[in-house]
């Protein structure tokens, strides 16, 4: 919306003089000069790390004597020897990796999202001890993931863990459940792990939106006599959608990156292995920069693609909107 | 916080008064449980008898997050320590960085358990020093033994026939939550280490033999798994897919199980004072396959070796020989209960009187079966991580133990496409 506003003049005032003046130019240069140093900066903190693991995915490099390596093209990515293939896009492992990663990002995105706007929506209600709430609901958000990821790795213990015990006594299951360790389980109790964590992240970004909503279109709504179900999806769910997709955005490119639960729930564990995980494997666990370095740069590709199509789904259905 | 401290203020006090002919050495030394206390006593020694420094580097307590700091240290080429204790499946990855201590160690390690010695060469020549020796241990309840009148299992048939009844009794015993048997069945370097028992121990190789080849896929080492996936959820629970060496001690020493796989780390653990089971536990070798089987604890510990990258290369070789010489493996064994390597050692009264089990783990040392590290050097990791995880497919039944192999074998071709090196 604001990129919008921002650009329409610019269009206008070229054609009508036809060219750029000396001031405009002045100014561009006055712009580049400003924004030099942060390019510069990006392009020695985002950049060069970045091509130089591209460039390594091209290489046999290995982490034991990195400065010996040879050029090997596309090896690392896919390879015929005898008949055989080799290479990372040939690896059933790496698919499912991929697989395990884009699963989670879905499944715990979505939940924090819906939990999100419920909890933003009552913390935005007024009731005594606000204030209070506000900071208590962000704890989990503050605890590093490391350790509550293994908190939860004890509380979720299938003899001593205190989920289980809570879960019997009340009645509700028959047999200890093996969360983390049953192949079935283990990648959901890693989403609800990080449901637990997150969602206090996702309530407050949608918390600051809802602050900013002027009250007399609320007003309006309630003068009128419209059901506040129908305020939420007519009046309160458009206005509060950029935000909402912004929070989307951030917390699915974290998601998509997510390593440290999952390594301290499951460890190296196939069944529950995301992209991090696979790439951390490969380049520490078996020193293979080259590999690892592929498996890094699709990485790259794959989340710097599905955000693009996040960010295209979400502007089309902005610009679909009448209003 | 207070040993924080307390290294803080050695260190100080040492780098102030190193004089100028004496160099500092830096060892890196596991913290975990007493261990730091014993090094530290062990390299005052060395320090006060030659006159030179010794700085203890902490390092994680975790053996795989530790393996990568050291191939990170190593691979830039750092000199920040000197001595790096390392496990024994680590020579052949780190071989490339070490010094070669053939000719100051070829007299000292005739004197050593043989597999301890063997783990520390890389083709022929030694690359490290043995410190102190971990064997796969089984562990019991003598207490539910006698109560049920039942014999130490020899075999596994034995232990799964037992651990049955005194579940099933224990249970009866209103004990809802009794287990016969736990182990370490995580999928990590630890699954490797108890899978690795069962199939030596039905005679089914060690995955890759000396020579190389890739011997994984053979009848018995099938025979071996189905026997441990017919445990899972019937005398082993199945949270123990996920369960570490400490997980498993839990159970046992909470009383909730008959028999346990570990470390020798556990027995002063179990015996403590503050344990439920203290006096009630005994230890065994790890039962055998079958009547032709053998009695299989998969080889642990560690070793001491220098970098080549140490600016003092010649002091710290004389460090680690004094390390892991008679009198300070015996002051060890005395004080921390760590396993000597050297033979002789075994029958050394002292350590008798302070560890009344240590002759008969010199019987399990001894028939100790190696991962095959060394042969399959860099590609170590690899191999070990196709391995646990097709043994975690067969115990999680997601695969049958005879296609898991099948799968195995052709995976591990691939790692080792020309060769292992």
């Amino acid at each position: 919306m604001s990129s919008a506003v921002a650009s329409a003049p610019s269009p206008a005032r070229e054609t009508a003089q036809g060219g750029r003046s000396s001031l405009t130019r002045s100014r561009i240069r006055a712009a580049w000069i400003f924004i030099a140093p942060t390019l510069i900066v990006l392009a020695l903190i985002a950049g060069w790390p970045l091509a130089r693991t591209i460039w390594f995915s091209f290489t046999d490099a290995s982490l034991n004597n990195l400065a010996d390596y040879e050029f090997i093209g596309f090896e690392n990515y896919v390879a015929n020897y005898d008949g055989e293939w080799f290479g990372l896009l040939t690896d059933p492992d790496w698919w499912h990796s991929v697989w395990n990663t884009v699963w989670f990002t879905a499944v715990s995105v979505s939940i924090e999202t819906v939990l999100g706007i419920i909890v933003a929506l009552i913390l935005n209600a007024s009731f005594p001890g606000r204030g209070i709430m506000r900071a208590v609901i962000l704890i989990p958000w503050a605890i590093p993931t490391v350790v509550s990821a293994k908190m939860w790795n004890w509380m979720l213990h299938d003899q001593f863990g205190v989920i289980n015990d809570m879960l019997l006594r009340l009645g509700l299951i028959a047999a200890p459940i093996t969360w983390t360790a049953n192949p079935d389980t283990a990648l959901w109790t890693v989403v609800m792990v990080d449901v637990w964590k997150t969602t206090p992240f996702m309530a407050l970004l949608i918390l600051a939106a809802l602050q900013m909503l002027p009250g007399d279109i609320y007003e309006a709504a309630k003068v009128d006599g419209v059901h506040p179900v129908k305020v939420f999806f007519r009046v309160t769910l458009p206005l509060i959608k950029p935000a909402l997709i912004v929070a989307v955005i951030f917390r699915a490119l974290d998601a998509l990156r997510v390593f440290d639960l999952i390594y301290v729930l499951t460890a190296n564990s196939r069944d529950t292995a995301s992209m991090s995980v696979y790439a951390r494997q490969q380049l520490v666990d078996f020193q293979e920069v080259g590999l690892g370095s592929a498996a890094s740069t699709l990485i790259f590709l794959i989340i710097a693609l599905l955000i693009v199509i996040t960010m295209a789904a979400g502007r089309v259905r902005l610009s679909g909107d009448p209003r | 916080m207070s040993r924080l401290i307390a290294s803080f203020t050695l260190a100080a006090g040492l780098l102030a008064s190193a004089s100028v002919s004496a160099v500092e050495i830096s060892i890196s030394c596991s913290a975990l449980g007493k261990e730091y206390e014993i090094c530290k006593q062990g390299v005052d020694a060395w320090a006060q008898k030659t006159g030179n420094t010794v700085k203890i580097v902490s390092t994680p307590n975790s053996a795989t997050e530790r393996l990568a700091l050291y191939q990170q240290l190593l691979a830039a080429g750092a000199g920040d320590i000197d001595v790096f204790q390392i496990d024994v499946v680590w020579t052949g990855i780190l071989a490339d960085h070490l010094v070669d201590l053939t000719a100051k160690g070829q007299g000292e390690i005739g004197g050593h358990l043989p597999a301890m010695a063997e783990t520390s060469r890389v083709n022929g020549k030694l690359m490290a020093m043995p410190w102190f020796a971990d064997a796969g241990l089984l562990y019991y309840r003598q207490d539910l033994l006698d109560k049920y009148k039942r014999p130490v299992p020899q075999t596994w048939a034995d232990l799964t026939e037992t651990a049955r009844i005194i579940q099933e009794g224990e249970r009866k015993d209103d004990k809802g939550d009794f287990w016969g048997y736990v182990w370490q069945g995580r999928a990590y370097e630890g699954l490797t280490t108890v899978a690795l028992e069962w199939i030596a121990s039905y005679n089914g190789g060690t995955i890759v033999d000396e020579k190389g080849e890739i011997t994984v896929e053979n009848p018995k080492a099938a025979e071996a798994l189905k026997t441990a996936a017919g445990w899972v959820g019937t005398i082993t629970p199945e949270g123990v897919l996920n369960y570490t060496e400490e997980e498993a001690r839990g159970v046992f020493q909470a009383g909730n199980a008959a028999f346990m796989r570990n470390w020798p780390y556990a027995w002063a653990l179990a015996q403590g004072a503050d344990s439920t089971i203290k006096g009630k536990v005994g230890i065994a070798p790890l039962p055998k396959g079958g009547a032709d089987g053998r009695h299989a604890g998969t080889l642990g510990g560690q070793l001491l070796a220098v970098s080549k990258y140490s600016k003092n290369a010649e002091a710290a070789t004389d460090l680690v020989m004094y390390l892991t010489g008679e009198a300070e493996q015996k002051r060890r064994a005395v004080e921390g209960s760590f396993n000597p390597t050297i033979v002789s050692l075994y029958s050394d009264t002292d350590i008798a009187k302070a560890n009344p089990f240590i002759g008969d783990l010199a019987d399990v040392f001894s028939n100790a079966v190696a991962r095959p590290a060394t042969v399959t050097g860099q590609n170590y990791n690899k191999v070990s991580t196709e391995f646990f995880n097709a043994i975690h497919q067969v115990l999680s039944k997601r695969s049958q133990p005879e296609q898991a192999l099948n799968r195995l074998d052709r995976d591990l071709k691939r790692i080792k496409r020309n060769g292992w090196q």
